[in-house]
């Protein structure tokens, strides 16, 4: 490593607390922040590589980053991702369907409140049951989205094919967005809906960031290891289970909200089924419980094996050789592999690979 | 009498025997959370993965039985590997990263199962007749008009034989009073000299039996697909109304979750305005089971100190 932590004075408790105490993670931090992602990504990116592999990896990423919450720093189990993220996806489709006014990040935003809502519904089973016996809850949920989206097509605008398109111009970005240089034309581009789930997914992240680091997460965290001790402390584990459960489903409806309109730009309850709960938490296991990172990290591998495979196949045996059926269980295969393995060597995941390989480069030459 | 009376019994029977297809799911399930708190959830690819392999050989003309006892064999392998390979290593790791252990297995398998063979869907025949039973004929001393299916019957049959077996394995068996020492505690098992691994290995040999089998009933039900694997889902409630830990447990789970399962869909699917609420009226059935009794009906109360 270029720099290290030991030496460091810290004049102040201001200094202390900081989000990036090292002047270098900052430096970094911003350099990656606005000039990669906000700038070089932005200008020389295609269309493919924005709407097929940026834009999904981010909204995953945030979903994943919601599961880690619940069940990484509270360790309540939830197999109802992608239910929550139906909720999401639909009340967002209704906010900005039904009412005039309403743009898209109130919106994203709203539907992360509804999702939010749903969550401490069936999050407050947490409060009498534990463990195994909690994913009756989150089952309860994905199935009942999977349901009553189908059973009521009022949520669906009565669409007879049961999928509503979002094309384009149909909904409004930002407010006074005539006054802007930008016009809708650039934000439903596949670059403007990259801005879009950009600038969330950093603010999302950067939320959870302080929230793990505050009482909120430490409370979450001593819940997680243990809510006996953590109620004898003076915690209160209901507060704190509805809590986790509230903001895990939060980030799951805004999540479920991009993936509708920022990346595949129709909305389906089908693909909101619990398959797309589990990858969400293969996400999890892959990247590492309980790490920001790690979330993105999983998002990132899982999301991007198979496209690397069928790009890999391509370009080695031709076009098209790959089948998606082969792809498919082959990624499936070695997906279910390095779960397993990475269970067995490295119970953290990505996140933990990335911490220890940090601290082998800090002592590198000296000291394997 | 209530008119509707028959008509009630009829579903109410109906749910109960498709119920015992839930418990032969469980009681998988429950074999192996009992002996080493693992909660299973590649216990339906298990399924599939038996079931396919089972019927790409009859498919080959192959006789029944040949298929039948290679199909068996190869569980049993594939039980002692899976608990050799993936869970002998994660022994003493948390109850999450075993569960996240089986996840993973499960989506390992569900790639080779469809990769080995295909993921077409196949047909099983176990030779068992489909036709309903009208009751009122056979035992007409019962005096109810209810139609009943024969193969519920003789999938409850095998069940309830099935169950037979493992309780009297269980209660008389040198293996199963190993097997109830380990699974009462680990570690005064192995103090007083019970190996704890190939007691593991047995249990997950016998699970990968109990999957063959469930796995062609469920296969001459529902066809052989990719979609058995949501058999473990209609096991998921079963055992956790049941208590994780109990087998009697599983039956009534199962009976409850069949039972309530198909009352629900004809008596309450009309005020929640739709069809097809049985997947998530499961659930919510579960839940409110487990809201009188977190630990299942059956189920350990564990006693928690800090």
């Amino acid at each position: 490593m270029y720099y290290r932590e030991a030496g460091r004075l810290v004049k102040s408790f201001a200094a202390d607390r900081r989000m990036l105490p090292l002047m270098e993670d900052r430096f970094v931090t911003t350099l990656f922040v606005v000039v990669v992602m906000y700038g070089l990504v932005t200008w020389l990116a295609s269309d493919y590589i924005f709407s097929a592999i940026l834009i999904p990896m981010m909204v995953l990423g945030v979903a994943t980053l919601g599961l880690n919450i619940a069940t990484g720093y509270t360790g309540q189990l939830s197999l109802g991702t992608a239910g929550f993220m139906c909720f999401g996806a639909f009340a967002a489709f209704n906010l900005i369907f039904r009412l005039d006014w309403m743009y898209i990040p109130l919106a994203f935003f709203l539907a992360g409140l509804i999702a939010g809502l749903m969550g401490i519904i069936f999050g407050l089973p947490a409060l009498r049951i534990k463990g195994f016996y909690l994913i009756v809850s989150t089952l309860a949920a994905q199935f009942f989205a999977e349901w009553v989206f189908n059973a009521y097509p009022w949520f669906l605008n009565y669409t007879s094919s049961g999928v509503v398109n979002l094309p384009p111009f149909h909904y409004k970005v930002f407010p006074f967005q005539e006054l802007t240089p930008l016009n809708d034309a650039f934000w439903h581009s596949s670059r403007g809906r990259y801005l879009i789930t950009l600038t969330i997914t950093i603010a999302l992240i950067v939320a959870c960031k302080n929230m793990v680091r505050s009482s909120t997460g430490r409370n979450w965290m001593a819940v997680r290891d243990m809510d006996i001790a953590a109620n004898v402390i003076g915690i209160s584990v209901a507060k704190t289970k509805l809590m986790a459960f509230f903001v895990s489903t939060f980030y799951c409806g805004v999540a479920g909200a991009m993936y509708s309109y920022c990346y595949i730009g129709n909305l389906d309850f089908m693909i909101f089924n619990l398959r797309r709960s589990f990858l969400v938490m293969f996400m999890v296991i892959v990247g590492g419980l309980g790490s920001i990172l790690g979330s993105f990290l999983g998002a990132i591998f899982v999301y991007g094996w198979p496209i690397l495979v069928t790009r890999l196949g391509d370009a080695i045996f031709g076009g098209g050789t790959l089948d998606t059926a082969f792809v498919e269980n082959n990624s499936k295969i070695v997906v279910g592999t390095i779960i397993i393995v990475l269970l067995i060597r490295e119970p953290g995941g990505f996140a933990a690979l990335w911490n220890t390989s940090k601290q082998k480069l800090r002592v590198w030459p000296f000291s394997k | 009498m209530w008119e509707g009376l028959p008509f009630f019994l009829e579903v109410l029977v109906g749910g109960l025997l498709s119920g015992v297809m839930y418990s032969l799911v469980a009681i998988g399930f429950v074999l192996i959370y009992k002996s080493s708190g693992v909660f299973n959830f590649a216990q339906g690819t298990m399924l599939l993965f038996a079931a396919l392999t089972f019927v790409s050989m009859t498919e080959r003309q192959v006789n029944f039985w040949v298929a039948f006892s290679i199909t068996l064999v190869m569980m049993v392998i594939m039980g002692i590997i899976i608990e050799r390979t993936v869970m002998r290593p994660l022994a003493n790791q948390s109850l999450l990263s075993l569960f996240m252990a089986t996840v993973g297995l499960n989506y390992f398998l569900e790639g080779l199962a469809q990769g080995v063979w295909d993921s077409a869907v196949h047909g099983v025949d176990l030779g068992i007749s489909n036709d309903p039973i009208f009751l009122i004929e056979k035992f007409p001393i019962l005096g109810l008009d209810i139609i009943i299916s024969q193969f519920d019957i003789a999938a409850a049959l095998i069940a309830g034989s099935m169950i037979l077996g493992l309780t009297l394995f269980f209660q008389y068996t040198r293996t199963g009073l190993s097997l109830r020492a380990v699974s009462d505690d680990h570690m005064a098992a192995m103090a007083v000299g019970i190996p704890l691994s190939r007691i593991w290995a047995i249990v997950w040999a016998v699970t990968g039996v109990i999957c063959l089998i469930a796995g062609l009933l469920w296969g001459d039900r529902v066809s052989v697909s990719f979609t058995l694997t949501a058999a473990v889902l209609k096991g998921l409630p079963v055992i956790l109304i049941g208590g994780l830990t109990s087998i009697p447990g599983a039956i009534v789970g199962g009976l409850i979750i069949g039972a309530s399962e198909k009352l629900g869909e004809i008596y309450l699917a009309e005020i929640f305005g739709g069809q097809g609420i049985e997947h998530w009226w499961a659930y919510t059935t579960a839940l409110i089971f487990l809201m009188i009794r977190p630990t299942g009906i059956f189920g350990e109360k564990e006693i928690e100190r800090v």
